[in-house]
């Protein structure tokens, strides 16, 4: 449905502050120095931990020495794996619905056997941090080195040396997507068969503030607080119930500033736990905030995949068949709760997502190897499957004469053409890639950069072009985690109180870590409300103060979160109207909230809310003795019908390659993006711009570079490059709004979209640039200096 | 391990005597002995900028430097340039332009960017960029404070003329 025949609503009026950009009230703190994160904490008789960790990829562990360390004073315990074993429950990282998915039972600290070089092994615990990792220096561990499972693509090889002996291979998951008649479609003669393989490099988090919690055990009442930076407070409440030993009914996790998660901080860790089993061991607070060069070796990483990718198309442009098959490295373990398998499982449900493929066939196989652990990061899948789809548009635009742009317009599924279902059984509704796509190429200008680049090329500078167009899962419903039986829940909830100041009050279980979330959702609650945004407190990030869900993750929290909020503003006004019906002797229905007054039907003042809400709490007298008014409701919201919201959007990159330094830059950087309806158009850009320098990053620079033996070799920021300032370019985002037709709120999310696409245009660009010169097409991320010389066959 | 060492310093406007051990950072001083828990300590190895502190007058890497090589100094943190209202205008900027989304990197931006417009008013977005390459930011993707920076140094040159 377009804007012009959608009905008016709430969000129309002309004191909405939906769709209007509002600064966020808590920055102001934050610009101060005076947020408040997990490490700042200081507790009484807080202790500090360390952690030795494994300097094998794959070693057998014959002993640990802890009594040196034991001796330096300051250290108050020491714990090697077999006395962590006693006192923590193991973890098994699979799912019910990931059939077939397996993996050993883990420990916070190695036990007998480490499998990743950084796999905590010893922990140290300590007055402070220095002392702690003092004793560090002094556990004498014996390691007896074994061969290391490290190139994910050899793994499944019979020779190949287990990385668990329990089980018969090295495979955790596979799964298969066969629809349509891919053979018939490639065999036809008619059609032109392209193929690439592609590679996508290990790269991780590198959130400025790394992980960290502390823990602080009450024996006296057997209640467990843990300040943890993280992305979903409730989900780890369970996790430590189930771990702990003590009852989730006593567990408080409060997550308040954050610095920073994108996926990181939404995995069990067992230096994480280990911390919070020892909190309880000693009846003390215990604090543990990874170091840098731990975050390295420890959080979890992302991507890692080989995709084989062909692609058959028929004369006239249109896509007969797509066969990819994804072969990704997981680490040792599966990671708990959420797996480690769904990026290879986004990667074959989301490939080629934007067109209509009648014929698709998906292979992935996960395996495990002696690395780090691989698990969601930002963009779950959605670079990779885009990347793919998009690399081999390019060549089959080329192998059939046709313009790229052209290709996706006769392929892609019509603005009208909705709902729909993917061929690997994704429900669409609401998209607009028509639409955008129409968009983007206006926005560029496509017609004048083509023509600045071939003026350009006969001066010898090389200029390229890159378009992708990409889906973006996001509001995902029970169907991603819960179904499977993981303590994640897919609906959030959201209270709004009516306080006698005449402000009012959300918590929402939705959480802050920068994104806005508490500045949405005041904006969506003055709305459905009715009260001006200086009049809305939000609380987040506290499982003792919010009503339970699932936190922030899959882009859900203006969506889902959000729409909870819209209901319970919604279902406080119809609680506040009635109750101002019977003090006024009125009609609720003829009543209205504006401004924080509730008017009748000409805008005239009736009485405000805190005379109404004083009236209410101080003097009840003066109402009416059957009356009992509830000036607070709670509303939750999941998403039904579609297993996900999906949005979609397109994206170009506009950059220069030097074909003899290999040296890439960034000129410019476009996005048009469907993400429903936008509460707050600042934020929503600020999280695209953010996510596409994500993108960049793993396109051109991030990598967990290994040796042959497992060894991590760029551990440390200096050497294990992010996007900085100076080589980012501006980026535009646009916007087509259609909002998704499962909420009343019609928000989608925002937070992968520019992650999901900016590798694929950022490779297409840098082909675009190299085609002139004869080089093999770039299909490993990230593209450096290195490679890009590699591909001009100049090293 | 070597002997605690006296340090005589002023932080924030405030004269401080303190006994510190040799190995102490500076940023670990000020965060654990200080209680200044607005500098950051993000990477300890002198990358991600995370750290910065003004020591006379100068931004530096509190991570990479020592609480004793401060005796005798003068040290600002971003409380202490937050009370002054020396960056109010910066600070506006930041949350205007939403040039901060976790915040665990602005103060020690803050510091960085204000340098900047001290000593460069001329500085054009591409001066910004390079000046604030030592500062990394996970979350904004940096535009939104380039913008913000830009703007400061537009509307400061207009105050200086008026």
């Amino acid at each position: 449905m377009t804007d012009a025949n959608r009905p008016l609503s709430v969000f129309d009026r002309p004191n909405s502050y939906v769709g209007k950009t509002v600064p966020r009230p808590n920055a102001k703190r934050l610009v101060q120095g005076r947020g408040r994160f997990v490490d700042d904490m200081v507790l009484p008789r807080m202790l500090h931990a360390a952690f030795v960790r494994s300097p094998y990829a794959h070693a057998t562990i014959q002993s640990v020495d802890t009594s040196a360390a034991k001796d330096v004073s300051g250290v108050v315990a020491v714990f090697d794996g077999h006395r962590m074993q006693t006192l923590c429950e193991p973890w098994v990282g699979t799912l019910k619905h990931l059939a077939g998915l397996r993996s050993p039972p883990q420990y916070p600290l190695a036990v007998d056997a480490a499998r990743w070089q950084g796999e905590p092994v010893a922990m140290v615990v300590a007055t402070s941090r220095a002392v702690a990792e003092d004793a560090c220096e002094l556990i004498d561990v014996d390691y007896d080195e074994r061969p290391a499972v490290a190139d994910a693509e050899s793994a499944l090889d019979p020779d190949m040396p287990l990385v668990h002996a329990e089980f018969d291979s090295n495979l955790a998951w596979t799964r298969t997507v066969d629809a349509g008649d891919v053979d018939g479609a490639f065999v036809d003669p008619d059609v032109t068969v392209v193929e690439e393989t592609f590679h996508f490099g290990r790269h991780t988090g590198v959130t400025l503030e790394a992980r960290a919690t502390l823990a602080d055990y009450d024996p006296a009442s057997d209640q467990l607080t843990v300040y943890y930076s993280g992305q979903a407070p409730h989900m780890m409440q369970a996790v430590f119930a189930r771990h702990v030993g003590v009852p989730e009914a006593n567990i408080r996790v409060i997550s308040q500033d954050v610095g920073g998660s994108f996926g990181i901080k939404i995995h069990t860790y067992g230096d994480d736990m280990a911390t919070v089993v020892v909190a309880k061991a000693l009846r003390r607070p215990v604090k543990y905030v990874a170091d840098r060069l731990e975050s390295f070796v420890s959080d979890i990483h992302a991507r890692d995949h080989r995709v084989r990718g062909r692609m058959a198309v028929t004369k006239d442009g249109k896509i007969a068949g797509l066969e990819i098959d994804d072969r990704t490295g997981v680490g040792p373990f599966s990671a708990y709760p959420r797996t480690s398998a769904i990026e290879a499982n986004q990667v074959l449900n989301l490939t080629g997502g934007p067109y209509r493929i009648e014929n698709y066939r998906a292979r992935g196989e996960v395996v495990f190897q002696n690395k780090c652990m691989m698990s969601q990061y930002r963009a779950v899948g959605h670079p990779i499957a885009c990347a793919v789809a998009e690399g081999l548009i390019e060549k089959a635009a080329d192998a059939v004469g046709l313009d790229s742009v052209e290709l996706r317009r006769r392929n892609v599924i019509p603005d009208d053409g909705y709902p729909c279902s993917s061929a690997s059984g994704l429900k669409f509704a609401d998209l607009s890639h028509e639409a955008a796509l129409d968009r983007l190429v206006d926005l560029i200008d496509l017609d004048r950069l083509r023509h600045e680049q071939s003026e350009l090329r006969a001066k010898g500078v090389y200029r390229g072009i890159g378009i992708a167009q990409f889906i973006e899962l996001t509001n995902p419903s029970p169907m991603f985690y819960g179904i499977g039986g993981a303590p994640i829940a897919a609906q959030d909830g959201a209270t709004v109180r009516l306080d006698p100041s005449g402000t009012i009050h959300v918590a929402t279980s939705v959480t802050e870590q920068g994104q806005g979330t508490d500045t949405v959702m005041a904006q969506v609650a003055a709305t459905a409300f009715g009260v001006s945004l200086d009049q809305v407190r939000v609380t987040t990030g506290d499982t003792g103060a919010v009503p339970y869900g699932g936190g922030t993750w899959g882009s859900r929290g203006a969506g889902i979160g959000g729409e909870a909020v819209y209901q319970a503003g919604r279902a406080l006004r119809d609680n506040v109207l009635a109750t101002a019906a019977a003090i006024l002797q009125s009609s609720a229905g003829d009543l209205d909230i504006a401004d924080g007054t509730v008017v009748d039907a000409s805008g005239a003042e009736r009485i405000a809310l805190s005379e109404l809400a004083k009236m209410v709490y101080y003097r009840g007298t003066e109402l009416p003795n059957d009356l009992q008014p509830e000036l607070v409701a709670t509303r939750h919201f999941r998403v039904t019908d579609y297993p996900f919201v999906f949005t979609n959007g397109c994206q170009a990159s506009y950059l220069e390659v030097d074909p003899d330094t290999g040296l890439v830059r960034l000129l410019d950087h476009w996005v048009v993006e469907d993400c429903g309806r936008v509460i707050n158009p600042q934020l929503v850009d600020e999280q695209i711009r953010g996510g596409v320098v994500q993108g960049i990053g793993g396109a051109l620079f991030e990598e967990c570079l290994y040796s042959d033996d497992g060894q991590m070799l760029n551990a440390n920021m200096a050497d294990y490059l992010v996007p900085m300032a100076a080589e980012m370019p501006d980026i535009t985002v646009a916007h087509i709004e259609t909002p998704t037709s499962t909420s009343a709120l019609g928000a989608k999310g925002a937070g992968e979209a520019g992650t999901a696409g900016a590798p694929a245009a950022v490779m297409n660009a840098i082909n675009d640039a190299l085609k002139p010169l004869g080089a093999k097409p770039l299909t490993t991320h990230p593209m450096t200096p290195q490679r890009i010389l590699r591909a001009l066959g100049k090293v | 391990m070597a002997s605690p060492v006296d340090i005589s310093l002023t932080i924030n406007g405030e004269p401080v005597d303190e006994r510190v051990p040799a190995r102490l950072s500076l940023v670990d001083f000020l965060r654990a002995r200080m209680d200044l828990t607005g500098s950051h300590v993000g990477c300890e190895h002198g990358v991600c900028g995370a750290c910065t502190v003004r020591l006379d007058g100068a931004i530096v890497r509190g991570c990479l430097t020592l609480a004793v090589q401060a005796d005798g100094a003068v040290v600002e943190t971003i409380e202490g340039v937050s009370d002054t209202g020396e960056i109010a205008d910066l600070q506006e900027a930041f949350i205007r332009h939403a040039a901060l989304q976790c915040g665990f990197c602005t103060p020690a931006m803050l510091l960085t960017a204000a340098e900047l417009i001290a000593n460069r008013p001329n500085a054009d977005r591409e001066e910004i960029r390079a000046f604030i390459s030592g500062n990394y930011c996970r979350c904004t993707g940096y535009q939104a404070i380039v913008d913000a920076v830009e703007d400061v140094l537009a509307s400061r040159q207009e105050g200086a003329g008026t």
